[in-house]
């Protein structure tokens, strides 16, 4: 303090040596932010950019092409004796009937190579839905209705322009003798695009047009509560256990490291453990929601425990301490103070771990998941498959109709993701607290 | 080394003064308390009257929170932590194996250094210690006894009309107060506060200064703290803690105006510490 020149020099050539570099530091910023903006625009460009290829070819999905022809449900065909009974009315020829207003509606088809095509232009479902239509409004029978023939998926596609019409014929899947009633058809306005409910309430199917989602989604639904029902508790219980309660020594050291090694083995691992434990051992049917679910339940473990944990250790111990200094016993002070401040962490843990296992698909293979079921299951041992194995069938199927429905179901599971992960949002809103 | 902390570490470290008290509420003898292989506490020996205050000071980390935190086992938690020699809470061994320390944290209390509300409602902070022990057979004896702990605590006037806002949403010196009221909720015997006053300003440390005082009919209180003027003015007897060793123990007056002790002296009058 007694002479001022030495301490001020030194003092101004700080500033300036701090001012050079202060320009530096700006421009990392700078340079910082801009690389940090350019990551989040590529991602969301290709966010966008999955979106926008499978809205693109899966909307028209949604819609489904039916014929409208008048058809004579003649009482001496469906119910003879008048009974009115449903189940005579249920074994009626449809399919005649079909097949006579199709003849009736295009009466220059004489050959029968062209009955034949012609034939083919309504569903093979056609005939079950009308019977269904007819069971539903017994009235109609005796009258000649104008109904909605469910098409065909190849004039399915035609009409959505799926199939180029000016191709030459050879090259082309539909003839121009049938391309011929098509247009005859669309110029009388006989043929529309209606909203697509079978893909909704069906299963899947062989034929395109007859292909629902409806089968998958359940198989999905009951799959996934399962793993809920079983990892959440079983996850959250191993993570307090560890966090709270096990000694800190090697063995629970060496079961840290195997848990964090566990999220990360390939979920196709846990496939054929499932296979070679559950079914083999256990004698669990394949091919249902509850071998997946315990498959799936083994995969997500990992993760619900570790997010748990990593919630427990964010609730201060000062609550800890608080409940254990007023008396309340270990489990109390877990479950009254820790638990609830921890929950939204572990919650958000879980939807994250029920997201990966709504979209998995490789383990399910392995035990059966991938098999042909046309039901829609009913419970947590019938038969099913799931969204991403249905998909993955779709995407493998050569006619044309399924690349519509494959990414169609892949929005319906885009969806679901959707929504589960802002219930994660919502809930975790709802149950947070501050301290 | 300095020459004076040379003198210092070659000094006794024997205790200076009569650790013992007539009728103690709770008595000390040669405690000691490891982390791993670090001794923490050298045999203290050190008895809390009844209806007194016990002001433990010394400088960081000389073990008069670790000597606290062994009268209630909140020690237990801690990993690797052991305890060794007797405490006696009305003549019961508290580190006997056969006893359980939940209910003894109910005998004893303990109020800590932040005030670490529950984040509920004031009324659930107070009633959580009541209805987990079975305290009380009915809502309105729950009213009750939430009433006269908020009264105790010096806070009833003052939260009366919102006990159901969080306990969190009040300023430190009433979440203090509150956990103070959640403390004595449970009617315990001795109520240890370490350092309750370490995170609130100068009015409502003089608050809970008064409220010790008062509590003092009632309870007896082991308090740690950092200010040499508190543990004046709240306490009868005071410990003056050195590097895991108890020092000097003694009437508060003796203490403060008349040290025995070399390091005592030195301490209080800020030479070090």
């Amino acid at each position: 303090m007694t002479d001022q020149t030495p301490a001020s020099a030194p003092n101004q050539r700080t500033i300036d040596a701090v001012n050079t570099s202060l320009k530096r530091r700006r421009a990392k910023e700078r340079r910082f932010r801009r690389l940090g903006a350019a990551a989040v625009a590529l991602g969301l460009l290709f966010v966008a950019l999955l979106f926008t290829d499978i809205i693109a070819k899966g909307h028209t999905a949604f819609q489904q092409t039916y014929i409208k022809l008048p058809v004579a449900l003649e009482r001496a065909q469906i119910d003879p004796e008048g009974s009115g009974s449903a189940e005579v009315i249920a074994r009626a020829n449809y399919l005649g009937i079909i097949r006579a207003a199709l003849r009736e509606h295009f009466p220059e088809v004489t050959a029968r190579r062209d009955k034949r095509a012609l034939y083919q232009m309504v569903s093979v479902g056609a005939p079950q839905l009308l019977r269904d239509r007819v069971l539903a409004d017994p009235a109609l029978i005796g009258t000649t209705a104008e109904v909605w023939l469910l098409a065909d998926d190849d004039i399915d596609m035609v009409v959505k322009g799926y199939i180029d019409r000016d191709l030459p014929e050879s090259e082309r899947r539909v003839k121009d003798r049938t391309l011929g009633w098509i247009e005859r058809l669309e110029a009388e306005g006989r043929i529309a695009k209606r909203f697509n409910t079978i893909f909704f309430t069906n299963g899947t199917s062989r034929e395109p047009e007859l292909a629902g989602i409806a089968g998958a989604l359940a198989g999905s639904f009951y799959t996934l509560a399962l793993t809920l029902l079983l990892s959440f508790p079983i996850g959250v219980g191993a993570a307090i256990y560890l966090e709270e309660f096990a000694p800190k020594n090697r063995w629970t050291d060496v079961i840290e490291v195997n848990i964090n090694n566990l999220a990360a083995v390939p979920s196709i691992v846990f496939g054929l453990l499932g296979l070679a434990v559950f079914i083999g051992i256990f004698g669990v049917p394949r091919s249902t929601p509850l071998v997946a679910a315990l498959v799936l339940t083994l995969m997500t473990l990992p993760t619900i425990i570790i997010s748990s944990r990593a919630a427990l250790k964010s609730v201060p111990p000062s609550i800890r301490e608080a409940a254990l200094g007023v008396g309340a016993s270990p489990l109390q002070t877990q479950f009254h103070h820790v638990l609830p401040l921890a929950l939204p962490g572990m919650l958000t843990g879980a939807i994250i771990g029920m997201a990966q296992a709504l979209g998995e698909t490789a383990p399910l293979l392995m035990i059966g998941m991938i098999a042909f079921i046309v039901d829609v299951p009913a419970g947590f041992t019938d038969p099913a498959t799931v969204l991403p194995v249905q998909i993955f069938l779709w995407a493998d199927s050569p006619e044309r109709g399924f690349v519509e429905r494959t990414s169609a179901a892949i929005m319906v599971l885009l969806a679901f993701l959707i929504l589960m992960n802002l219930a994660a949002v919502l809930l975790r809103r709802r149950f947070e607290r501050r301290w | 080394m300095r020459s004076g902390e040379l003198a210092r570490s070659q000094e006794s470290r024997e205790t200076v003064g009569d650790y013992s008290v007539p009728d103690a509420r709770m008595r000390c003898r040669d405690v000691e308390v490891w982390y791993g292989d670090k001794r923490a506490i050298h045999g203290v020996s050190l008895d809390l009257g009844r209806n007194e205050v016990l002001s433990m000071i010394g400088p960081s980390g000389c073990g008069k929170s670790t000597f606290l935190r062994c009268l209630n086992r909140m020690n237990d938690t801690i990993d690797g932590c052991r305890v060794s020699g007797s405490i006696q809470l009305d003549g019961e061994e508290i580190y006997d194996r056969a006893l359980d320390p939940v209910p003894l944290r109910a005998r004893v209390g303990m109020v800590f250094q932040k005030p670490n509300p529950f984040p509920k409602s004031i009324y659930e902070n107070v009633a959580y210690g009541p209805r987990i022990h079975g305290l009380t057979n009915n809502k309105t004896e729950l009213d009750a006894l939430v009433e006269t702990s908020l009264r105790k605590a010096g806070l009833w006037d003052e939260v009366k009309d919102r006990l159901d806002a969080p306990g969190t949403g009040l300023s430190g010196g009433q979440q203090q107060r509150l956990c103070i009221a959640r403390t004595i909720a449970v009617s315990p015997e001795v109520i240890l506060m370490d350092e309750p006053c370490s995170a609130l300003d100068p009015i409502a440390t003089a608050i809970i200064e008064e409220l010790i005082d008062e509590l003092r009919a009632n309870y007896s209180i082991a308090i740690v703290t950092h200010s040499m003027q508190q543990a004046a003015r709240v306490s009868q007897r005071t410990a003056y803690f050195h590097l895991g060793d108890l020092i000097e123990v003694g009437e508060t007056n003796q203490i403060f105006t008349n040290p025995q002790h070399r390091l005592t002296e030195d301490y209080i009058t800020g030479r070090f510490g």
